[in-house]
């Protein structure tokens, strides 16, 4: 099974990435509001595999960051 | 439940006091902002009485302690400011984050003075780097640097890392910045009338680095706060842009005072600035720009969100700094006025929600004498003997050239931009670092001279012995600026220190700043800025531990020219001399020998001597001014073997050591022992040289000399050769260590 | 001759380059700045080093889409001459003025230290006072220089003469060992197949002047305003 990891910083931090995104999409004249720049990690895994473990131990700052996990 | 002055970190007489003052209970917002401002960080309530020792005046002194920076006078055209500043908490919590955070604050602290930032340096402090959490926090710091400092575009040009075991569960992360300005434009906190307006530039406001507590007692449940987080993120591009929009303003003569926003938020720094100023302000909270909805108005005039400045303007001024700020793409807002009347009043959707005298926030914090005791272990440490060990000499050697403290830092200053600005003469490594002074958009204002900055701070000899660590510190600092060639002027100190309220720890803090005092006076140099971190404790196992007594100082020194200077590096075929102070007795007490042979430190530290330390720095200066010497490198961690060996490592030169004394081998060439420097010297220009020390009351020896065609290392100890390095095993063990250890790929 | 050193929010290495044209070759330079579209007035346009829009997304991305850039390319498609430094050469394969990419460096840091680089060509504007073979020395400062082209156009570019510099020891051998940042064949600078569009990762303002220890980078600017 193929599942991706969305990594997205947390509500209400500051996301200078996305800041400096919508920024440049704004001042283009889209009309487009508060972009938020995350990861994706995407991996094979079979069903025994604890996906939620290996992305609060491993991959996230829980600090920091919230995460969504998406299978196919 | 927790009494309501216990969220905010005050104690129930602080408390009283307030209400006694006040004539009421002070409301929610108020109680958050005299929390902020009496807090230890913002207060120096257990401090203050004992930085009253530092002697802050001298001649080239413009602005002593008490404003966001000191200043000092380079020359009748330009003035430096500069100060040094601990994160060492948020750098624990998070460490790429909280020191890319620290860099930010220290460098808006600089901008506040008008100047422009051209340097940074930051001092370090961690764990031994074994295990993965020192590793990962070392890792995270570093990094966390080198994001924010390069891409802002200031140059970090030194600093030093020091590991050690007290420090793994508080490690200390310092930042030091320096700028330049035109002599005569510099800015204060201040406002000067009533009816001028607070203009607040940069970040919008979100909800950054609010006092924990209390956002768990506002209006999010425990699930929210799970989702949200409070730590403070920092964005070096706004901090660039920031940086230009408050020089485009200065330049343009617009401010009349700046204020950056640090601790305490928007309130604390419109506090700050009226209590300098002698005068009141009403803040609008609906006026300051938001990053998210719902913000209450606690959250508004506290948030510590990055990147953000206050600067005080005329009315007639608005237009033109609102344009500057939509110029460079930052965020914006009129947030306050200037009022006579000395209080501090917040408005927020038409109501009233604070109402409080300025002196009560920014002066009536109490001031603790508190109870000092001089802690038993001192005595026990001085007691401590060792045996003479039968240790392989060489053996000795390469454990000190692979102790993380001695090991070459470049895994660490690689990853800092240290050349942009294109103004760094001598690189990271040296004793100190060298700037030149060039102003590209200012061409008029430039100068000859050099500025050399040190920083320095070995907590393990002050916490062998408090007073006389002290001076260790100062004099160290000092000596090292001295050998780049340049003469001391000034320093900047940060106090890390453990829990106050432990008599043993204000014993530490007492005698420490005792002895730097001391060394200031009789080195006459004055402390122009500084902060105290106290409290850096931390409970493990029920164990307490407090870190050694840690002052930070960083020497900013003065050259003529960028010419006639020197580094440590041996340049060619030269006798080598010691010259200092060389007839104190050597020893071992507190050396990295010691704690890496026998695994603990102890003995009485030396009593170092002020007078030949001053003799020695000037003597030195003037010997590079006049072309004496080709390089000099001051002694210290690891001793004598190692400041040759870094000497020799960046050559193709071998090095013969001979040595004739009755101390032990082992004493001659590990012994930390202060006031001392190691010169090379030509041979023709030798007598001219010894002449001089001789004159000077100093001692020199004759150590040895560099040698072209062989580059092996060979010791000889009262005529008879000992031993026979390989310079090339030596230097790839130093080179690397360090990188191994903590696990750099 | 008249030099323009562009400016994009977050460049950095914008007053160094100043510096070095104005005041050490003595040449007539103005800043260029990211909403400017007019450049009718410039000869030789430089794209400094630095952090343009905080190298958020991917360096150079956001400076690529900007109006000044607009203008440069249009500039470029002229014939004008355009060298990019460091975060200057990340914006210009942003735009497509140059082939390839610069990805993060094979460790995952920011180095900044002092390289060698050998001349490929002198056939190119950008080193044509020096030799083939010769090595200069030369600071780099950056997180993203790893250079990435496919085989297909690296070919071309070989056969073009279009790689300006690679990573190369003391001597100028190139092996994996003098390669700082994992860069595909060790390449440091390269132009475009017609020659009027370089760019390179290493700092040549950073090294033109005694005071700072290395002059290596001064046949550069000598070769570009001969």
């Amino acid at each position: 099974m193929k599942v991706r990891i969305l990594i997205m910083p947390k509500e209400g931090l500051l996301d200078p990435q996305g800041r400096a995104v919508t920024e440049l999409l704004t001042s283009k004249g889209y009309k487009i509001g508060n972009a938020r720049v995350g990861k994706v990690i995407e991996m094979e895994v079979d069903d025994s595999v604890d996906i939620e473990e290996i992305a609060q131990k491993y991959l996230i700052n829980p600090l920091i960051e919230s995460y969504k996990v998406e299978k196919e | 439940m927790v009494d309501v002055w216990e969220r905010h970190g005050l104690t129930k007489e602080e408390y009283e006091t307030i209400i006694k003052n006040l004539g009421r209970e002070p409301n929610e917002v108020e109680l958050g902002l005299l929390g902020a401002l009496w807090s230890e960080h913002c207060s120096y309530k257990s401090s203050k009485n004992v930085l009253k020792l530092f002697p802050t005046k001298g001649e080239r002194v413009i602005q002593g302690p008490g404003e966001n920076a000191g200043v000092i006078k380079l020359d009748d055209n330009v003035w430096i400011a500069f100060k040094i500043e601990s994160h060492n908490h948020p750098s624990y919590i998070e460490p790429f984050h909280g020191a890319a955070t620290g860099v930010g604050g220290i460098i808006r602290d600089i901008l506040s003075m008008g100047a422009r930032p051209i340097a940074l340096m930051d001092s370090l402090r961690f764990g031994f780097p074994i295990d993965e959490e020192t590793k990962r926090i070392l890792k995270g710091v570093v990094s966390g640097i080198s994001f924010y400092g390069n891409s802002i575009g200031v140059p970090t040009v030194g600093g030093e890392t020091i590991f050690e075991e007290c420090y793994r569960t508080n490690p200390l992360v310092n930042a030091f910045c320096l700028g330049i300005m035109p002599a005569g434009r510099m800015y204060r906190s201040r406002a000067t009338r009533e009816g001028q307006l607070l203009f607040l530039i940069g970040s919008s406001t979100g909800r950054d680095g609010i006092h924990g507590a209390v956002m768990a007692s506002a209006e999010f449940g425990e699930d929210e706060e799970e989702k949200r987080s409070n730590v403070q993120i920092g964005d070096p591009f706004f901090g660039k842009k920031l940086i230009e929009a408050v020089l485009e303003a200065i330049e343009k003569n617009i401010p009349v005072g700046i204020q950056d926003l640090g601790a305490g938020g928007l309130g604390g720094a419109s506090a700050e600035l009226a209590s300098k100023s002698g005068m009141g302000v009403e803040i609008y909270l609906d006026k300051v720009p938001l990053r998210e909805e719902g913000m209450t108005p606690y959250e508004i005039l506290l948030s510590e969100s990055q990147e953000r400045m206050l600067i005080v303007i005329e009315e007639e001024k608005v237009e033109e700094m609102v344009n500057i700020a939509k110029d460079h793409h930052l965020d914006y807002g009129i947030v306050g006025k200037v009022k006579g009347d000395g209080m501090f009043t917040a408005f927020f959707k038409g109501k009233k929600v604070a109402d409080i005298p300025v002196d009560l926030i920014v002066n009536k914090a109490p001031v603790y004498d508190r109870p000092e005791k001089k802690p038993a272990y001192i005595e026990v440490i001085e007691r401590e003997e060792f045996a003479e060990t039968d240790i392989d000499v060489e053996d000795a050697i390469k454990r000190l050239l692979s102790s993380p403290n001695i090991a070459s830092k470049e895994i660490i200053f690689s990853q800092y931009d240290f050349q942009v600005g294109t103004n760094t003469v001598i690189k990271p490594g040296a004793d100190a670092t060298l700037l030149r002074i060039k102003w590209a958009e200012k061409p008029e204002i430039s100068s000859e001279k050099g500025i050399a900055i040190s920083s320095e701070g070995n907590g393990r000899f002050v916490y062998m012995d408090p007073y006389e660590g002290g001076k260790y510190v100062i004099a160290e600092a000092c000596r090292n600026v001295a050998c780049v060639g340049a003469t001391p002027v000034a320093i900047t100190d940060c106090l890390n220190f453990g829990n106050p309220e432990r008599p043993e720890i204000m014993y530490q803090l007492k005698r420490a700043v005792e002895g730097m005092a001391e060394a200031c006076k009789i080195l006459g140099i004055p402390v122009v800025s500084g902060n105290v971190s106290l409290y850096n404790e931390t409970v493990e196992d029920k164990e307490i531990r407090n870190i050694f007594p840690t002052p930070i100082v960083v020497c900013v020194g003065i050259t003529e020219d960028t010419v006639n200077i020197v580094d440590h590096v041996f340049k060619k075929p030269a006798h080598i001399y010691l010259m200092g102070d060389l007839k104190k007795p050597l020893s071992l007490a507190g050396s990295e020998f010691q704690k890496l042979i026998f695994k603990r430190i102890g003995g009485k530290l030396p009593t170092i001597d002020l007078e030949k330390e001053k003799k020695l720095i000037e003597i030195l200066v003037s010997l590079i001014r006049k072309g004496l010497v080709i390089s000099a490198h001051d002694i210290s961690t690891g001793g004598l073997i190692i400041s040759l060996l870094e000497g020799i490592f960046p050559t193709d030169l071998g090095l013969d050591i001979e040595i004739y004394t009755d101390e032990s081998l082992q004493t001659f060439l590990f012994s930390e022992n202060p006031t001392r420097v190691i010169v090379s010297v030509e041979e023709e220009k030798a007598e001219e040289f010894k002449g001089i020390i001789e004159e000077s009351g100093l001692e020199w020896m004759l150590i040895g000399k560099t040698v072209e065609g062989d580059d092996s290392i060979k010791i000889y100890l009262n005529d008879e050769s000992i031993l026979t390095l390989k310079k090339g095993e030596l230097k790839e063990i130093w080179e690397n260590s360090l990188k191994i250890l903590a696990g750099y790929t | 001759m008249k030099f323009g050193v562009c400016v994009f929010p977050g460049s950095n290495c914008d007053y160094d380059t100043y510096y070095v044209i104005r005041d050490v070759l003595e040449r007539d330079v103005r800043f260029v700045y990211h909403n400017e579209t007019n450049i009718k007035d410039i000869d030789i346009l430089i794209l400094p080093g630095g952090f343009s829009f905080g190298d958020y997304v991917r360096p150079g991305l956001l400076a690529s889409k900007t109006a000044l850039m607009d203008a440069v390319i249009d500039f470029a498609q002229k014939g004008g001459i355009v060298l990019g430094i460091c975060n200057g050469f990340q914006i210009l394969t942003e735009a497509g003025l140059l082939p390839g990419a610069l990805l993060p460096n094979i460790n995952g840091r920011f180095i900044c230290k002092d390289v060698y680089l050998r001349i490929e060509t002198n056939s190119r504007i950008l080193t044509n006072k020096l030799k083939k073979g010769e090595v200069l020395r030369l600071p780099i400062a950056h997180h993203d220089g790893r250079y990435y082209v496919d085989e297909k156009t690296l070919k071309e570019m070989e056969d073009n003469e279009q790689i300006i510099f690679r990573y190369a020891d003391k001597e100028g051998n190139t092996d994996s060992r003098s390669n700082p940042n994992g860069s595909v064949s060790n390449i440091a600078g390269i132009c475009n197949k017609e020659g009027n569009v370089f760019g390179m990762m290493p700092h040549p303002e950073r090294a033109s002047e005694d005071v700072l220890g290395n002059h290596d980078g001064l046949m550069l600017w000598y070769s570009l305003i001969s």
